[in-house]
């Protein structure tokens, strides 16, 4: 069985003016289903640009990439929305839950555009919240809730369409100590539910939760390498 | 995204705001209203014009006689007694656009119940005097030609006359009244016409045959008609025709010569309800004018609204679109944003626009007047508004880049 995520000599260059920017430079690497991986590396690294492009929200320049074995790199806008739609969930460094709308409508937002009813829409994002322990808060809105729940309720969102993987983009970086590990934990039961889930971080805490470690520098992978993941604590 | 998800979607975009909605909703529900009171107002107002010139009679002309002129001081019309009996059997005969003729003697007389008297306008004419003035009996019977032959001292009396000689709702038929002494069976009572554009009072008046008039109230040149011709054309357009017609009668029975001034004049009462209908529709169209600038205004203030929204809900936008919203989705909420505040603010509009031309209609005692067609063209506006109005924003929301989007600080 191929991988679910595989970059063939990727490159991403922007152009501004004169200078081109490399954000990134010959990438390749596979990761396959049900793996945790950590993106590392410092601001300017290319780490989150690696992250839009496999989160379908950008194109490679140059290079292959293929999600769950299909080419996604010259599809286009409205077929890369339905991937987004059906196969990735995006959970982001603030949140960005809608404000003075219920949990659970925010976690309805993916079903809201692929065609599901509401009796079903309502369903799904029930137990979704459930799944991240949040069912008892479905109708708080995101100011009554903590970041930690807050973030929580994002993961909800993420999961509610059964996706086949999660993209996290410095999830714990609005979180305290506590709340990150917590997070951190729920992260690790949804892999060994089978989620492929793939962290951008410069926290090395959070970083040695996952079982594998991408460090990058200058847009380019500088170590590539599995790892015995920490639990997190409690 | 189903188009009741769009319009759940936006509605709750929208009541998340809902100080802003109503707001924004605020300039087309005073456009829209605005548009709406001034049409009603407009076409109250001339509906108005309209029934005082139907009450003054129908395809109305007026033949007076000429002005007697004596030591180079020109007298004024109707001075000079022009008009004979004949020429109004030659107008009635001989002019193919008339359709009826009466004469209309006047005289200003005592009249006097058993107990109470009025002054009063007495007029003498014949049966069609009523069918040109387009004026109806409410109780009891009109004289006719018999009584004109006859000279038969009977009267028909305005509501006015009953008012004031017997009391409101007081039924004379039958009862008499004298006039300069001499006794008048009441017979008929006139349905009451109000005011003219003048504000002369219609119901304050007497009509009796003019055969009668001339032995009993005044007696006049043997010959001459002593007052003027009421004539109806027999259509609204025939009017000029019947004016003409009766001026060509006129001159050649008067033997004036080319160039010669007449010795009459024909008043056409239609010209001059036409041009107050015309000044009346003009001041509607003004008026609507001036409130569509206000929709206008209305307008804009919903793009302004909507744009400082989408700038200000880039990573919600950011959001919709990571989680699976194509262009088109978020193009659609935007618009359907738009168009549910328009189409809100319309409605109430409405109902404010009508409530408000229903006031004033009742204070100036003016019809009201709805049109269907007001209603559909409202809505249609104000949808029309929200989609113009809301496309630009939700065009800039849906071309945004969603990377962008998510990183907007």
């Amino acid at each position: 069985m191929s991988a679910l995520i595989e970059l063939e000599h990727v490159s991403k260059v922007y152009v501004s003016g004169e200078t081109e920017v490399r954000a990134l430079d010959d990438v390749s690497l596979a990761v396959p289903a049900g793996q945790f991986v950590a993106v590392m590396g410092a601001s300017g690294s290319g780490k989150s640009t690696l992250m839009n492009v496999i989160g379908c929200l950008d194109r490679p320049t140059r290079g292959i990439y293929r999600l769950a074995g299909r080419a996604v790199g010259d599809l286009p806008p409205n077929e890369l929305a339905r991937i987004r739609n059906r196969l990735l969930g995006f959970v982001f460094q603030s949140f960005n839950l809608l404000p003075r709308t219920s949990a659970r409508e925010n976690v309805e937002l993916p079903l809201l555009y692929s065609g599901v009813s509401a009796r079903q829409r309502a369903a799904r994002a029930l137990a979704a919240l459930d799944r991240v322990g949040l069912a008892d808060r479905a109708s708080h809105t995101p100011g009554q809730l903590s970041g930690g729940q807050q973030q929580r309720v994002a993961i909800a969102r993420a999961l509610v369409n059964d996706p086949k993987l999660i993209l996290a983009d410095e999830p714990t970086g609005q979180l305290d100590s506590h709340a990150s590990m917590d997070l951190m934990r729920l992260m690790q039961e949804l892999v060994r539910g089978g989620i492929t889930i793939v962290l951008v971080t410069h926290e090395p805490d959070i970083g040695h939760c996952a079982e594998r470690v991408i460090a990058m520098r200058d847009g380019k992978v500088i170590s590539d390498a599995p790892q015995v993941p920490v639990k997190a604590a409690a | 995204m189903s188009p009741l998800a769009i319009v759940r979607v936006a509605g709750r975009a929208l009541v998340r705001n809902k100080m802003r909605s109503a707001l924004t909703s605020l300039g087309i529900v005073i456009g829209v209203g605005a548009v709406i009171a001034m049409v009603a107002i407009g076409e109250g107002a001339r509906r108005r014009v309209e029934q005082t010139f139907e009450a003054m009679g129908t395809n109305l002309l007026v033949v007076l006689p000429g002005s007697a002129t004596s030591g180079g001081m020109m007298g004024g019309t109707g001075t000079q007694a022009t008009l004979t009996w004949a020429d109004l059997a030659a107008i009635r005969k001989e002019c193919k656009a008339v359709a009826a003729a009466a004469p209309l003697l006047r005289a200003g007389k005592v009249v006097q119940s058993e107990d109470r008297n009025w002054t009063t306008s007495i007029v003498g004419t014949s049966p069609d005097y009523q069918t040109i003035r387009n004026w109806r009996i409410a109780r009891g019977h009109a004289f006719d030609d018999g009584d004109v032959e006859a000279s038969a001292k009977v009267v028909v009396l305005g509501e006015t006359v009953v008012d004031r000689l017997w009391g409101p709702g007081y039924d004379p038929i039958g009862q008499s009244v004298r006039i300069q002494a001499i006794p008048f069976q009441v017979i008929g009572v006139l349905e009451r016409k109000g005011q003219s554009p003048v504000g002369q009072d219609y119901d304050d008046t007497i009509l009796m045959p003019y055969t009668t008039f001339q032995t009993k109230i005044t007696a006049g040149l043997g010959g001459y008609v002593n007052g003027a011709i009421f004539v109806s054309a027999v259509a609204p357009d025939q009017t000029e025709r019947a004016q003409d017609e009766i001026t060509n009668l006129l001159r050649d029975r008067h033997h004036l010569l080319p160039g010669a001034d007449d010795d009459f004049s024909v008043r056409n009462l239609s010209e001059i309800a036409a041009a107050q209908q015309q000044g009346t529709a003009i001041l509607t169209a003004l008026l609507a004018a001036i409130a569509a600038v206000s929709l206008l205004v209305g307008g804009i203030g919903i793009m302004n609204i909507m744009l400082v929204s989408v700038t200000e809900r880039t990573r919600e936008i950011g959001v919709r679109m990571a989680v699976g919203a194509r262009s088109w989705d978020v193009l659609a909420q935007f618009l359907a944003e738009a168009l549910a505040l328009s189409l809100a603010g319309g409605m109430i509009g409405i109902i404010l626009g009508f409530a408000a031309a229903y006031e004033i209609a009742a204070h100036f005692h003016w019809p009201f007047v709805i049109h269907g067609s007001v209603l559909l063209i409202s809505v249609g506006f104000s949808a029309l508004v929200g989609i113009v109005f809301g496309f630009f924003p939700a065009r800039k929301a849906a071309r945004l880049d969603p990377i962008e989007a998510l990183r907007f600080e």
